[in-house]
């Protein structure tokens, strides 16, 4: 993006970054350092045009010595010299699956969430599933108000209850229907459409045979192939 | 009057003070929220009623104070000078001390203490048991002085503490004396009040805010409130101080709406120092200006954390943000703010009156003074107490709170509001300080102390908090959000005797995400009370699970109710009770239960007298 070529080259500080010395831009976030040496780490309520939020908090890593070590959004944590980072400790892998999990399971149609889920060997989803077409990432949000300065839509509710709406559950004025939102949402971008893996969005997903039914109510596992049924998807399909 | 030097605010404190006769007969009547709620007013308006009809209006003074912590006995009055204490007043009983006490300098026996063991009644206050082991230093003041009076307060002492910092102390000294104090936040958290005071006083930036916390939302903690019912200024004169060390020139005090009193009384106090030149320009001639604009808090449980508290004061949605950057440096409209919380700020005047060190030499090697804790719950003496750093839990509940009522057993209290831990019997012993009630998994938190006894099901207080937790979430990120309602449904299914084995390893997972990964302090807390119970009171949940029995007969879901017919005297009782008419029995014969069109209410189990109803 422009914005990082805009910032001037300062001093540079270095810091501990999964056990070797490296060095960033003191205006940078923990995660576009990590990123900046190319280490993955899953994100979703990140978008690099956008005010970092930190909810989603996928992008969680291990920083600190020792017996003193926390976990931290890397999104909105600045690089701060002399920082240990550690992006992939077992106590930062079980914590993602964990969010993760509770992700898929109030909405297992986002194939973004899928892929995640793949992507972090995630086994198995041991909550009955809510069906949810939102994670309430507020990508949408801020895309809206910092990209398209409509403001259009906004949060409604609290806690459990919270979702996206415009003003008053009513059509806006101010929304100009650009589409802005759909664009960015990583839900509705692309749907999984689960076990019904016949529409030509769902081809190109493998992760959709229900296993683990019998013991988890209607919730259900993705992997492929099923760890805990020892399935095939070609056991499945046939 | 706008008074333009420390010797000015000097002299009227004299002129005060030599108008009142210290010998002077005063009735004060506490009008804290527990006494209030058992009708203190009309007891203290039939205090005037009684003495003009005795004509003795100008030889009594009459006054509404803020709470004298010993809720359990309201409505209290206290008789000075003798200092005699009057509990469970009604309107009925004014007319006897106003002739007995007033007049007579006798005291009426009845309406005093009573102590059951040592078989005698106390007259005075400071010998009572629950008054004897306190050390009450923020809360003695609130039955000295009327809450409405600038000049009450000014006649104990008040605002010198001010007149020595503007006087005589420079800011670096004032900060210097905080730090060595070693007072440390009371609103939770407990982090060092002077560092905190000095990080914001380093931060670059000519505009500085100091905030007052006072939205307090746990369930059954007041402390708070009756510090600012009781006693606005004291806290006003800590904020005054505090913008001074640290540069300030506007503070915000963040009050709940649903304390009106509290709110009333604050906003009484501001106007009454501004008229008199304490606060807003040039206070007490000393060329420092700080003003303090009041805020109603919406209600919001989560507003109680600091980014969330300033991100509602900025007139966004209550909401907490990322605290990487500390509030220190970038807090309300991201500048330097030092956020403090009533009780702390209350401590302040007290430290520069008295001096660090003797503050310091109250309490243990890293919690120092003292602690307000609003004992409630399963306990014989509900109210404020407070206690030096360092006193054990056991003292509290059982010296001070008098133990259980009932003659039950006693079986877990909850220390630290919602999100603190229970802690057991065999820990009883440890004090309170900050790292103890952590180390044993709870937390000190803003000082709600709930007692439970033998009755209390563990797994159903761990859902109750949960729930509560759940409620309060903002729902901005996903741990707090999700993770809060998947365990509410967990433990819910648990109550009522569907929960498998695995849930177990669930929850224990969840809570570990909780406290890693949420956003704010509520969610890396939240988890407190289940981590808590698992630890301590894990037979209850096995017992729940594989045995389906709720030990302590609270889940419905799992308890059967029954009739002993050898207890059972027929009396019918409960028969009439009965809202589903499940109970039949001839008068004087041994009556049964229709479990089938038992609706578990339990009316039946407390209105036999004969222990017949039986809970399983």
């Amino acid at each position: 993006m422009s914005k990082k070529v805009e910032k001037s080259r300062g001093e540079m500080i270095s810091f501990m970054l999964n056990g070797a010395e490296v060095q960033a831009d003191p205006k940078w976030s923990l995660l576009e350092a990590i990123q900046f040496y190319g280490i993955s780490i899953p994100t979703l309520c990140h978008d690099e045009g956008l005010t970092p939020y930190g909810v989603c908090r996928m992008c969680v890593v291990e920083v600190g010595n020792g017996n003193r070590t926390k976990l931290v959004a890397s999104c909105m944590h600045p690089v701060t010299g002399g920082l240990n980072v550690r992006t992939h400790t077992s106590r930062v892998i079980k914590t993602r699956k964990m969010i993760l999990e509770l992700l898929i399971a109030r909405c297992p149609s986002s194939k973004k969430l899928q892929d995640m889920a793949a992507m972090l060997e995630l086994k198995e989803v041991r909550f009955d599933p809510l069906n949810d077409d939102c994670i309430l990432c507020g990508l949408c949000v801020r895309m809206c108000e910092e990209q398209m300065v409509a403001k259009a839509i906004g949060y409604a509710g609290r806690g459990m209850d919270r979702y996206i709406t415009t003003p008053f559950d009513m059509t806006s004025d101010e929304c100009r229907k650009c589409g802005a939102c759909m664009f960015i949402c990583p839900v509705c971008e692309l749907r999984c459409q689960g076990p019904q893996a016949e529409t030509t969005l769902c081809s190109g997903c493998i992760n959709t045979e229900p296993v683990c039914a019998s013991i988890y109510g209607e919730a259900m596992c993705f992997m492929v192939p099923c760890l805990s049924c020892i399935k095939k998807p070609e056991d499945v399909k046939a | 009057m706008n008074l333009s030097s420390v010797k000015e605010l000097e002299d009227l404190r004299k002129k005060i003070l030599s108008g009142r006769d210290l010998d002077k007969p005063c009735i004060a009547v506490c009008g804290g929220p527990g006494c209030l709620a058992k009708q203190c007013l009309q007891v203290r308006d039939e205090f005037i009623k009684e003495i003009s009809a005795k004509g003795l209006k100008s030889k009594v003074d009459i006054r509404t104070t803020g709470c004298h912590g010993y809720c359990e006995r309201g409505p209290i009055a206290l008789i000075f000078p003798q200092g005699i204490f009057y509990q469970r007043l009604s309107i009925d009983d004014v007319a006897e001390i106003v002739e007995e006490t007033v007049i007579n300098n006798k005291t009426v026996p009845r309406l005093l203490y009573s102590d059951v063991e040592a078989k005698q009644v106390i007259e005075k206050e400071n010998d009572i048991p629950f008054y004897k082991m306190q050390t009450r230093l923020i809360l003695s003041n609130n039955r000295m002085i009327d809450p409405n009076s600038i000049e009450d307060y000014l006649a104990i002492g008040g605002y010198s503490a001010l007149g020595k910092v503007l006087g005589s102390m420079n800011p670096p000294e004032v900060l210097d004396a905080i730090k060595k104090s070693g007072l440390r936040g009371r609103g939770g958290g407990g982090f060092h009040t002077g560092r905190k005071w000095e990080a914001t006083r380093d931060a670059p930036g000519d505009i500085k805010y100091v905030i007052c916390n006072a939205d307090e939302g746990d369930p059954g903690a007041f402390m708070d409130r009756s510090i600012l019912e009781g006693n606005p200024h004291s806290v006003l004169e800590g904020m005054i101080i505090g913008a001074y060390t640290i540069g300030s020139g506007v503070g915000y005090v963040y009050v709940r709406n649903e304390y009106p009193l509290a709110l009333k009384n604050v906003m009484l106090a501001i106007k009454q120092a501004k008229e008199l030149g304490i606060l807003g320009n040039n206070i007490l001639g000393s060329g420092f200006s700080f003003d303090v604009k009041v805020n109603r808090g919406g209600g919001a449980f989560v507003c109680g954390e600091s980014t969330a508290l300033m991100a509602s004061l900025e007139g966004k949605t209550g909401e907490p943000r990322a605290k990487y950057i500390h509030t220190s440096e970038k807090g309300l409209w991201d500048r330097p703010s030092n956020l403090n919380n009533v009780e702390t700020w209350a401590n302040v005047p007290m430290i520069l009156n008295k001096g660090a060190q003797w503050f310091s030499d109250i309490g243990t090697e890293s919690s120092k003074g003292t602690k307000v804790f609003s004992l409630v719950g399963k306990i014989n003496n509900t109210g404020l107490v407070e206690v030096p750093m360092g006193m054990t839990l056991r003292e509290i509940i059982f010296d001070i709170g008098g133990g259980i009522p009932g003659g039950k057993s006693f079986k877990a209290v909850q220390t630290g509001g919602p999100s603190g831990g229970c802690i057991p019997e065999n820990l009883l012993d440890i004090p309170v300080d900050y790292e103890r009630l952590t180390e044993v998994g709870s937390m000190m938190g803003s000082g709600g102390m709930i007692v439970m006894d033998e009755d209390t099901c563990m797994v159903d207080l761990a859902k109750y908090f949960t729930n509560f937790l759940q409620e309060e979430s903002c729902g901005k990120c996903v741990p707090c959000r999700e993770g809060l309602r998947r365990m509410g449904d967990i433990l819910k299914d648990i109550t009522e005797g569907k929960g498998r084995m695995d849930d177990i390893l669930l929850i224990e997972d969840l809570a570990g995400m909780l406290k890693d990964a949420s956003l704010c302090g509520l969610g890396t807390t939240a988890a407190n009370p289940v981590i808590s119970t698992l630890k301590y009171f894990r037979d209850e949940y096995v017992a729940h699970i594989s045995d389906h029995k709720c030990p302590a007969g609270v889940c419905r879901e799992l308890i059967t109710y029954g009739i002993d017919p050898d207890n059972c005297t027929g009396c019918g009782l409960c028969k009439k009770n009965c809202p589903p008419k499940a109970i039949n029995g001839e008068r004087k014969q041994t009556h049964v239960l229709d479990t089938g069109k038992c609706i578990k209410c339990g009316i039946c189990y407390d209105v036999c007298k004969f222990e017949a109803v039986r809970k399983e």
